[in-house]
């Protein structure tokens, strides 16, 4: 970690936690936590947000072919909250938030029973 | 006759029910006359302390209030002033299951006067491992009485009110109205957010709750509650979830299970939530600047098997668009009244697929008459698609378990049975090989015949028919079926 605050930003991996629940850690392989490493600079020269999150997240790790039950025009479905460490991510920039080391992005599908 | 046996059941059961609640209310007027005829000789007396039974009539609780909530009294946060305002307090619960057997015990418990519970469901058998308020002579009562039998017998002194109907737009505003701060202890979006927008418009707190498999969640809104367009009010339903989920995506209790002390968490801190409410101090203009000590809006997601078991998220505030507590509001008491704002449309409802023909189809009975040995004269393959654990429960003789998760959640895809088409076909990982190669047909079942038809299709669709040439098809109805038609002893849970 030393050594990662003395190199220059951007130009290594950002290693981040993504957690489910609600029921969505059944559609990535029944497991709620997974660690994530995402490359620090994207193709286009932008730092990883949210959105390319969602993507990497569908292309990488969901396990279910059942692609609407996490995204629906290619955001979030409706009745899913993104939390980004413990706030919501309305509170912190939506989609466009970029990823910093350490990050941890929780998946929260609503619950209705009773 | 069946029809008319559950009208003079249902009859009886409200006239049960109606004498009941005239019994309490004997009792809440007899406590009442006693309390006036002691605060009317307080009064006549004066603050004479030599009458001996004056002693007790100058206290604002009776004797046995002080006894009953002393040890809740005596918590700073609540104190004699947190008590009478409980007292003072009329609480809705809208559901009398899960959550709200629970947070009506607790809330009964704690001397809140008025308690109004509304259900229209009756109790079932399936109910009791979680619904605590209900007793087994119970069943096929409503809900309503079934509760409110209980807190009576725990606490006489509330006053309860028995609404035995589901909550309706055209009645919710009405009915809210009646109350101080209403809770959210039902199990579908639609009511749902019929429940927020009235407790926003009717400009009451509201605790909301939800529970399924090991999960439950709880949120306080509109705390504080202020009109549409007013910044400093809380958050609404519809501020966290402006859109409804996808009908498919929501599964109900009985679909996805439910443990008893998670829900009942959940509804015993509905329970909580709504004492914090109610004995919050006071806001007055003398504090200056509102809003001091009230907790910022927040989401508590209980996981059961996770640690910790709570973790807590902050929320946004208002949504400067909602569609009802914002400036720019399209939703009011008349277009919910009306039905223009349309619940069940909004939220849609869930497709019973009916993607099969009456070919594809057989019944339980036609099955077992098809088949009624061992099926080595007739060799064909049975396929239940429930989950494991439900196939464990109980299970047809020699059928095999493929879960319909297993099914849709494989890669193999239309495209590669496309490609398969010119050499022999790759099989999904799913499918044991011996099924792939014979010929003989496929019988898929499931609980109640549904995902039964998703499977059918699904393997249509990968060519495992062998275009047409071999049998696959569903049990109609499900293992329900089976039960109805073939085996009275099937353990239907």
């Amino acid at each position: 970690m030393a050594d990662s605050s003395a190199t220059i930003q951007g130009a290594i991996p950002i290693p981040i936690t993504v957690e489910f629940t609600g029921g969505l850690e059944l559609l990535f392989g029944n497991e709620r936590k997974h660690k994530v490493v995402l490359p620090p600079q994207l193709e286009d020269g932008s730092r990883p947000n949210i959105s390319y999150l969602l993507k990497y997240l569908v292309d990488n790790l969901m396990k279910d072919q059942r692609k609407d039950m996490f995204i629906m025009e290619d955001n979030v479905r409706p009745g899913i909250l993104v939390l980004i460490n413990d706030a919501d991510w309305e509170l912190e920039g939506e989609e466009t938030y970029e990823l910093q080391q350490g990050d941890n992005i929780v998946f929260v599908s609503t619950l209705h029973g009773g | 006759m069946g029809s008319l046996e559950e009208t003079c059941a249902s009859l009886r059961a409200q006239i049960t029910a109606t004498e009941e609640q005239l019994a309490g209310l004997r009792r809440d007027l007899a406590n009442a006359e006693q309390a006036r005829s002691e605060s009317a000789t307080t009064t006549t007396a004066g603050n004479e302390h030599n009458d001996r039974n004056g002693q007790a009539r100058r206290w604002p609780l009776l004797q046995e209030e002080y006894k009953r909530y002393g040890r809740q009294m005596i918590v700073s946060q609540v104190g004699l002033k947190g008590q009478l305002k409980l007292r003072s307090a009329k609480l809705l619960l809208v559901g009398a299951g899960g959550l709200g057997c629970p947070a009506a015990q607790y809330l009964a418990g704690a001397g809140v006067g008025t308690i109004g519970l509304i259900d229209g469901d009756t109790v079932e058998v399936s109910n009791l491992h979680r619904q605590v308020l209900h007793r087994t002579k119970n069943v096929g009562k409503y809900k309503v009485d079934s509760a409110i039998e209980s807190l009576r017998e725990l606490n006489p002194h509330p006053t309860y009110v028995a609404h035995r109907t589901h909550l309706t737009p055209d009645e919710a505003p009405a009915i809210f109205r009646n109350y101080d701060l209403i809770l959210d202890c039902t199990d579908n979006p639609a009511t749902r957010y019929l429940i927020s927008d009235t407790a926003v418009l009717t400009g009451k707190p509201l605790v909301s709750a939800s529970a399924l498999r090991t999960e439950g969640q709880l949120m306080v809104l509109n705390n504080p509650p202020r009109a549409p367009g007013d910044k400093t009010g809380g958050p609404c339903y519809r501020c966290v979830f402006p859109k409804p989920p996808p009908a498919d995506s929501v599964v109900s209790c009985a679909d996805g299970g439910i443990l008893g002390p998670v829900v009942g968490t959940m509804g015993v801190l509905q329970a909580l939530e709504a004492i914090k409410v109610i004995t919050a101090p006071d806001v007055g203009v003398a504090d200056g600047a509102a809003s001091v000590s009230r907790d910022p809006p927040a989401l508590h997601v209980f996981s059961a098997y996770s640690s910790p078991l709570v973790r807590t998220i902050r929320l946004r505030s208002r949504r400067a668009n909602c569609a009802v507590c914002s400036a720019e509001a399209t939703v009011t008491v008349d277009t919910i009244k009306s039905g223009s704002t349309d619940y069940v449309f909004f939220c849609g409802s869930a497709s019973i697929p009916s993607l099969l023909g009456p070919e594809e189809r057989i019944s339980a009975q036609e099955y077992h008459e098809k088949y009624p040995g061992v099926s080595e004269a007739s060799p064909h393959t049975v396929i239940d698609v429930r989950d494991k654990g439900q196939f464990e429960i109980c299970s047809l003789e020699n059928s095999i378990n493929i879960p319909i998760s297993d099914i849709l959640s494989s890669g193999y895809s239309k495209l590669q049975a496309a490609d398969a088409e010119k050499q022999a076909p790759q099989l999904p990982s799913w499918l044991p090989s011996e099924l792939g190669s014979e010929s003989n047909p496929i019988y898929v079942v499931c609980r109640l015949g549904n995902d039964s038809q998703i499977v059918v299709k699904k393997m249509k669709e990968l060519g495992l028919d062998q275009n047409g040439q071999r049998f696959i098809g569903d049990i109609r109805g499900g293992l329900r079926s089976w039960k109805e038609q073939v085996d009275p002893e099937w353990p239907e849970y």
